[in-house]
């Protein structure tokens, strides 16, 4: 994609982060006046993927998260949520409604579900001990007052 | 973040702000300890003022509902907003969680 916006930020995967990581991204998306709707889905897919990096990538010392977004002239907004923490072995099985591996913390095991259901579309690379990559990708109605200028 | 009622019965949690992983370690503490000094049977929780919920928020309420059915007692929630509902219809949690009009 032609990113006419973008931006990266690395901090370290502690649950205080959850909520900076989801109002970063709702800040770098403002250009775009994205509706209430559209922010709330950002956010509430960007907690997802940010806990599951913390809670799965890192279940013992806390490693760094990297999140990295973009968006295009057409209002098009790509985010990446790294870690290079443990991995996933059989990312499909993850992606089940209700698969947990930590049914005692009182995980859900519908992070990816939610995700799926308020992004575009959820792409997930992870390898056993080389950490994961949710790409999530939203596409924001640009309304005329809100196109925005190429950099 | 937590402000509570105790009626005759029931016990009624109101949770403001955001409802996220970090969160909901603590909300999940102080709720524990409302219940264990309380003989209500029915816990009710009052979402009409809370802004944000991820999927945390169904594992609070699930964990809670356990631990009612363990004392014979029920769940409720209140006034989730659109996206709050759609997140746990999505758990089926209303299957164990009355949905009070």
């Amino acid at each position: 994609m032609n990113w006419i916006n973008e931006m990266r930020l690395d901090f370290p995967a502690i649950s205080e982060n959850e909520a900076f990581a989801r109002l970063a991204v709702s800040g770098f998306m403002l250009p775009l006046d994205p509706t209430l709707e559209e922010l709330a889905d950002v956010k509430t897919a960007v907690s997802e993927a940010v806990t599951n990096a913390i809670i799965h990538g890192y279940p013992e010392a806390a490693g760094m998260v990297r999140l990295r977004a973009g968006y295009d002239s057409e209002g098009m907004v790509q985010i990446d949520i790294m870690d290079r923490g443990r991995g996933i072995a059989d990312v499909d099985r993850a992606r089940q409604p209700f698969f947990t591996t930590c049914p005692d913390e009182e995980r859900s095991g519908m992070g990816f579900t939610v995700m799926e259901s308020f992004m575009d579309r959820v792409v997930v690379h992870s390898a056993p001990g080389r950490g994961t990559t949710v790409r999530l990708y939203k596409q924001i109605q640009l309304r005329d007052s809100a196109l925005p200028r190429r950099a | 973040m937590l402000i509570y009622e105790k009626k005759k019965n029931a016990l009624i949690v109101r949770l403001t702000g955001e409802l996220d992983h970090s969160a909901a370690a603590c909300i999940r503490r102080e709720v524990d300890a409302l219940i264990a000094d309380s003989a209500a049977r029915r816990l009710i929780f009052d979402l009409n003022d809370l802004k944000f919920m991820d999927s945390s928020g169904i594992g609070l309420v699930i964990g809670r509902y356990k631990l009612m059915a363990r004392r014979g007692g029920s769940v409720a929630v209140f006034g989730p907003d659109e996206r709050i509902d759609k997140i746990f219809q999505m758990a089926g949690l209303y299957q164990l969680v009355e949905r009070l009009a």
